[in-house]
């Protein structure tokens, strides 16, 4: 190791090193600042204001989050997206971490790329596009799994998309588009793993599933936490799954189902921009606080 | 994978059991592998097909080429060769914030994990609010604030939002806390570097993978991104190809009953969503060999 003799030898010449390092970071995020305050900071400031003012732009305290809360369809979608929520992280922290170290064990060189691409794909169709797919897929008149359809006793879309079933659908949809991307992202991370960490794990004698508990997952514990902050805002915001299947199903199912769904109507039906800025500050505050829990809990902002 | 390699009869007691669990991880593997893929190749299929194949026909058949042509020909003649000019913008508004996007990111990551500077925990937690934040509700903001600029309209209406990008910046601070040595960059310092050079002769050369990344992901983001395009830029000669597809969308009789003549069919609709999807495998199939190369391993040996 290299650290004791610069720590020892230099401590003369250490402020000014700092100070010239801290010089060059701040040079090295100026581009990034600007451009974090034109379209982060001052957008959300934009948003938070909305939250606390009338139309008018008048001071209103917390009107508008009563406004929003009176609305009869908020609990409702309040208790909906916190049952999918669980759905999704869950799914997606034990399949991405599996299928990450499956991959890095098993498959070597062509298939594991092959399978890397493949997992993949349906990364490319984010958003809409994804959800088009999926209405087909659990329509049982055109669907390719018809017999797992009928053999899980659904013989209609409407039996399909009955209210039970939706948290595990959106999850369904949202793991298919969503998993590819940070199953790549887990498995560079294992790759970074150092040879000689791994090797001195085999010798003592740790298998397969010591090897991950012990050594790998510790060290993908920062990409985990980041993956988790982040499902855990994307899901809190779940919109377009609903949104497209209520279109699909005439209203009848995943109408008025999530928050974000709420914020929409209040926006662009009912005009009251104000409502829909307190729902999302709400759902601002919430994944910041679950965010906050996980850093404090990880390191997560640690230099080292 | 090699699961029928082993010669019986000469191993030890314990490979026997050694066999399963490499088989069902195996299958475990290829199980997904269809979930992830089986929707794609239906996609794929559809658009062979004619709209009454599509119904009747067996899920997993091919149509003909003649219907795919047929689908061709009637998605390009919608509004004279509309789709190909929105290929063209997707790509030009895409690949401007991409440049932008690495040379302010990759910078940024790096101070944020490897210097220490006044303002660097504020910055690091700011990202990550505006990170969390609804990013529906950010778009009524930015079009005020874009609008007051007289940027509407304009390719930079988009191309600025895109080029903001914290999850890159968040992407490569993880990737230099967790796979660089800070020795290393104390080394080179020692050996007189000046602070810009150690980012670019020693730094910048071992973040090819997490460039690669950010790369990636920040143009798969702004090609699929609909809602922003589709406030900023409401010329139909301006709208990248994503919300060109959902304007075909609503011309698809069977999701929308009142349109007329004009229809576009289901078959179509899959060969247009398709199209506007490729651009985006073809980048991670060509970007794959630098985005999981674990080129780090062994760079600080004792």
């Amino acid at each position: 190791m290299t650290t004791a003799p610069t720590a020892a030898g230099s401590t003369g010449r250490r402020p000014r090193g700092a100070a010239r390092r801290s010089r060059a970071g701040t040079a090295f995020v100026a581009g990034y600042l600007v451009l974090l305050i034109a379209f982060g900071v001052l957008p959300t400031g934009y948003a938070v204001y909305f939250a606390f003012t009338s139309a008018g732009g008048t001071f209103t305290g917390f009107d508008n989050f009563v406004t929003a809360a009176r609305d009869f369809r908020f609990l409702d979608s309040v208790g909906h997206v916190a049952v999918y929520l669980v759905c999704w992280l869950v799914s997606l922290v034990v399949f991405v971490v599996g299928l990450a170290l499956l991959l890095h064990r098993l498959a070597a060189d062509g298939t594991g790329k092959a399978l890397r691409f493949l997992y993949y794909v349906p990364g490319a169709l984010a958003g809409a596009a994804g959800v088009l797919v999926w209405l087909f897929m659990l329509d049982p008149t055109v669907s390719p799994v018809r017999p797992l359809l009928a053999a899980l006793g659904f013989d209609t879309f409407g039996e399909v998309v009955a209210p039970g079933n939706l948290p595990v659908l959106f999850t369904v949809i949202a793991f298919w588009t969503g998993a590819g991307g940070w199953i790549v992202v887990m498995y560079g991370a294992l790759n970074n793993i150092p040879r000689d960490v791994m090797e001195a794990a085999r010798i003592d004698g740790a298998g397969a599933w010591q090897t991950a508990r012990r050594v790998q997952i510790p060290m993908l514990r920062k990409w985990i936490v980041y993956m988790v902050i982040l499902a855990f805002a994307g899901g809190a915001q779940l919109f377009v799954e609903p949104q497209l299947l209520s279109l699909a199903s005439v209203g009848v199912a995943g109408r008025d189902y999530s928050l974000s769904q709420l914020t929409y109507d209040f926006a662009f039906q009912l005009n009251d921009v104000n409502s829909a800025a307190a729902i999302s500050v709400e759902l601002l505050v919430v994944s910041v606080s679950a965010a906050a829990l996980f850093v404090a809990r990880s390191g997560f902002f640690d230099a080292d | 994978m090699r699961t029928e390699t082993p010669a019986p009869r000469r191993l030890p007691s314990g490979a026997p059991r050694r066999l399963p669990p490499r088989l069902l991880a195996g299958s475990v593997l290829a199980a997904f592998a269809v979930f992830f893929v089986l929707p794609v190749l239906w996609l794929v299929l559809a658009t062979t097909k004619t709209d009454r194949q599509l119904v009747h026909g067996s899920p997993l058949s091919f149509g003909s080429w003649g219907a795919l042509r047929a689908n061709w020909d009637a998605l390009t003649a919608f509004q004279d060769d509309a789709v190909l000019q929105w290929l063209g913008n997707s790509a030009l508004y895409a690949g401007i914030s991409l440049v932008v996007t690495l040379c302010v990111s990759v910078p940024a990551g790096y101070a944020l994990a490897m210097t220490e500077f006044r303002g660097r925990r504020a910055l690091l937690v700011s990202t990550l609010v505006v990170m969390l934040m609804p990013n529906a509700t950010l778009v009524v903001p930015l079009f005020l604030e874009l609008n007051a600029v007289n940027l509407i309209g304009t390719v930079w209406s988009v191309v600025l939002p895109y080029s903001f990008y914290p999850f890159g910046v968040y992407l490569t601070y993880i990737y230099f806390t967790t796979a660089v040595p800070k020795d290393l960059l104390a080394a080179a310092r020692i050996d007189g570097c000046s602070e810009f050079d150690v980012f670019r002769r020693v730094a910048l050369p071992l973040a090819t993978p997490v460039i690669a990344l950010v790369g990636f992901f920040s143009f798969a983001a702004n090609w699929t991104n609909y809602f922003l395009p589709y406030v900023m830029l409401p010329e139909n000669d301006q709208m990248p190809v994503q919300v060109g597809v959902t304007s075909l969308l609503s011309n698809v009789p069977s999701f929308n009953p009142t349109v007329g003549s004009l229809a576009v069919e289901r078959p179509q609709l899959a060969l247009a969503t398709l199209i506007a999807v490729a651009p985006v495998l073809i980048v991670f199939l060509f970007a794959q060999r630098f985005l999981v190369s674990g080129m780090l391993a062994g760079a600080t040996k004792e």
